[in-house]
């Protein structure tokens, strides 16, 4: 699996609350067999007009943001459809890791499987951060995953929620499935009980 | 066997764990697990490159909706990117053993849909399928939600699922529905209540006098959208109504199974000193029905109301959302929804494709027409629907008002299928999501039941079916 240890990036502020799976690839992308093309989808109908021009006003197609790896994000960032190729299309982008006060189950669990790291900060901290993008748009946030550690430019570092076992998985590599099926035997004599 | 008082949903959590490491997600035993053309072929490549195979192909279960055409099959796929997706999927059923309900299957329909109608949907299982959905199984007592691809190739190749044990909600519905109002209209009430992520890390339960006077196929409305209210499953106690749905159907149990089978689901309800998370109470008999006028399904209304003010909220994002919603919508604060036009009516999806759902789309429709400037677009949730339906003239209601009706599938819930309302119009659906763009690109809905639905089809424009019925 995919790792995630560190990051320090410039951050693009999606302010919008709910922002849901079908805006962050719309269904008409699903019909792929694969998982190529997914990064020039990702929140399309927000990025291109009807005509297929490029909006340019829209934060992902400005250039200062070409090399941004953090999104910030309005609260319950992901919800909606299951699609995994939501945190594709985030991933091939380049996005890793996101920001918001919440995230909708299925997301988080489908973007920590993509070493795409859901961050969860407090409403204070939200609104500093969005203020701090405001003021200084080239401001790098520094993730530090080991010590879940995400630091501001200006304040103190903040540590952030994840899952012991997600981080171990994302710090390490563990192989998620290698981890289930390691429990062959568990798994065999519970069907026979059944 | 703990003698703790448990509820539902910790009954069947127990039950399925395989083991659990310290500091470690459960590994959850999956008794069934539905498959579909979008959200599998990644997974299937997974196995292949790992060279595994799906561990219990007889747990798994096949079905093509979301991008399949709901004109006759006869007409060549115009799409050949989702004619390569559907191909795939029956390569993959063929070369994984899976029981697929293909093309021309007279029992393919939505997923959701023909798990229930061909008995593999029972009380007490663990249920997961790639598509968020999936918590509509809850109806029959079941622990169902919906997983992404990287944990559909975990269940394909173990049967398991790593998974935190979620909290309990309960939902409990008190009172007795008024006349015209619906499951569709209870699960849209609370989830203007509770917002979009009211639920999240939890699974609802759904008790009361109301739930228990509704039919399955009404249950399943309204664990159909306990997604939309952030809650990944919702779950219904079994009772009589259940055992008789399931009675005689393909792949329920049969004879002394079946009076075994019985005897255990009886055991599946919430003790009564077990303790829930969170709990709410909704009093049926006090709601009306219900219509969203936002992009998101928690922005809804009684339908007798008025769009609210974004002026009126304090936190300055939730009025910047309410306001962009209502850019995109083109409504105005404080203006009602009844006689707003519509374009589209689209009657259908695994909320509301089911033979009750289109019996009461039909009466409100027999004898009246369609209004001129509406599209109005009849989906069965799957071909046995389809055929019960024709069998019973409700096509013929249908097509004679002037509606189209159609083979089945997912279709203008989606819109990844040709079927999809065009940029700017307005669409009364009822389907579970009401998001930018999710009916076609530009596209603008509002949820409803289908009475609301058939209701302004006739009149052309958003009313109350109360004044029809
Ligand atoms: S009908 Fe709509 S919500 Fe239901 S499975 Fe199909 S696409 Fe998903």
């Amino acid at each position: 699996m995919a790792k995630f240890t560190h990051l320090k990036s410039k951050v693009i502020v999606i302010p919008n609350r709910n922002i849901d799976t079908d805006q962050i690839i719309p269904a008409r992308f699903l019909k792929v067999t694969d998982k190529n093309g997914l990064g020039e989808a990702l929140f399309s109908d927000w990025r291109y007009n009807s005509d297929g021009s490029v909006k340019p006003d829209f934060v992902l197609n400005q250039q200062q943001n070409q090399d941004a790896k953090i999104i910030l994000a309005g609260d319950n960032f992901g919800c909606g459809s299951s699609r995994e190729h939501a945190p594709w299309a985030l991933t091939a982008w380049g996005i890793n890791a996101v920001i918001s006060t919440s995230f909708a189950d299925i997301f988080r669990n489908n973007a920590l499987k993509n070493a795409l790291l859901p961050i969860v900060v407090n409403k204070d901290i939200h609104q500093s951060l969005f203020e701090l993008v405001a003021q200084s748009p080239d401001s790098e946030l520094s993730i530090n995953l080991a010590s879940q550690t995400l630091t501001i430019p200006r304040s103190t570092a903040v540590t952030f929620p994840i899952d012991s076992f997600a981080k171990n998985c994302l710090l390490t590599g563990v192989d998620q499935l290698g981890y289930i099926l390691s429990h062959e035997s568990l798994i065999e004599a519970y069907e026979s009980t059944c | 066997m703990s003698s703790n008082p448990l509820t539902l949903f910790e009954k069947i959590w127990h039950s399925h764990i395989v083991t659990q490491e310290p500091k470690s997600p459960a590994v959850l035993y999956i008794d069934l697990h539905l498959v579909h053309e979008v959200t599998s072929p990644q997974a299937f490549t997974g196995l292949r490159e790992r060279g595994l195979k799906v561990r219990r192909p007889t747990h798994t279960l096949a079905t093509m909706d979301h991008s399949i055409p709901t004109t006759p099959l006869s007409i060549p796929m115009a799409d050949t990117q989702a004619a390569a997706q559907l191909q795939q999927l029956a390569e993959n059923c063929e070369e994984f053993d899976i029981e697929l309900y293909g093309m021309d299957s007279p029992m393919r329909g939505i997923v959701h849909v023909i798990g229930p109608e061909l008995g593999r949907t029972q009380p007490g299982m663990t249920i997961v399928c790639g598509d968020s959905h999936t918590s509509t199984h809850g109806a029959f007592g079941a622990l169902a939600f919906g997983i992404g691809t990287s944990e559909v190739e975990h269940v394909l190749a173990s049967q398991c699922l790593l998974q935190h044990q979620p909290k309990t909600f309960q939902v409990n519905l008190s009172g007795k529905l008024g006349i015209g109002v619906s499951a569709k209209d209870i699960i849209l009430a609370l989830i203007a209540q509770i917002g979009i992520g009211g639920g999240t890390g939890h699974v609802f339960e759904y008790t009361g006098e109301a739930i228990r006077g509704l039919t399955m196929e009404e249950r399943m409305t309204i664990c159909n959208m306990s997604i939309e209210g952030g809650a990944r499953a919702g779950m219904v106690a079994p009772d009589d109504t259940t055992f008789e749905y399931l009675a005689g159907r393909e792949h329920s149990p049969k004879g002394i199974e079946w009076d075994k089978a019985i005897k255990s689901w009886k055991k599946l309800s919430t003790d009564g000193e077990a303790i829930y998370d969170q709990s709410i109470t909704l009093d049926a008999s006090s709601l009306e029905p219900m219509i969203t006028f936002g992009t998101n399904p928690s922005m809804g209304l009684q339908i007798t109301g008025r769009i609210p003010n974004p002026n009126n909220y304090s936190d300055p994002d939730k009025r910047h959302n309410l306001e962009d919603s209502l850019t995109y919508m083109e409504l105005q604060p404080g203006q009602p929804l009844l006689g707003h036009p519509v374009d589209v009516v689209f009657i259908g999806s695994c909320t509301n494709g089911r033979i009750s759902d289109l019996r009461l789309a039909a009466k409100v429709l027999e004898g009246r027409r369609v209004a001129e400037n509406i599209r109005m677009l009849v989906v069965p949730g799957s071909q046995s629907v389809k055929i019960q339906a024709e069998s019973e003239g409700l096509d013929q209601v249908f097509t004679e008002a002037g509606a189209e009706w159609r083979e089945a599938g997912c279709s203008m819930c989606i819109a990844m299928n040709g079927d999809q309302v065009e940029p700017g119009q307005y669409a009364v659906s009822t389907s579970n999501r009401n998001f930018e763009g999710r009916q076609g690109k530009g596209a603008r809905t509002f949820l409803a039941s289908p009475l609301t639905a058939a209701a302004t089809a006739v009149r052309g424009a958003i009313s109350d079916v109360r004044e029809m019925i």
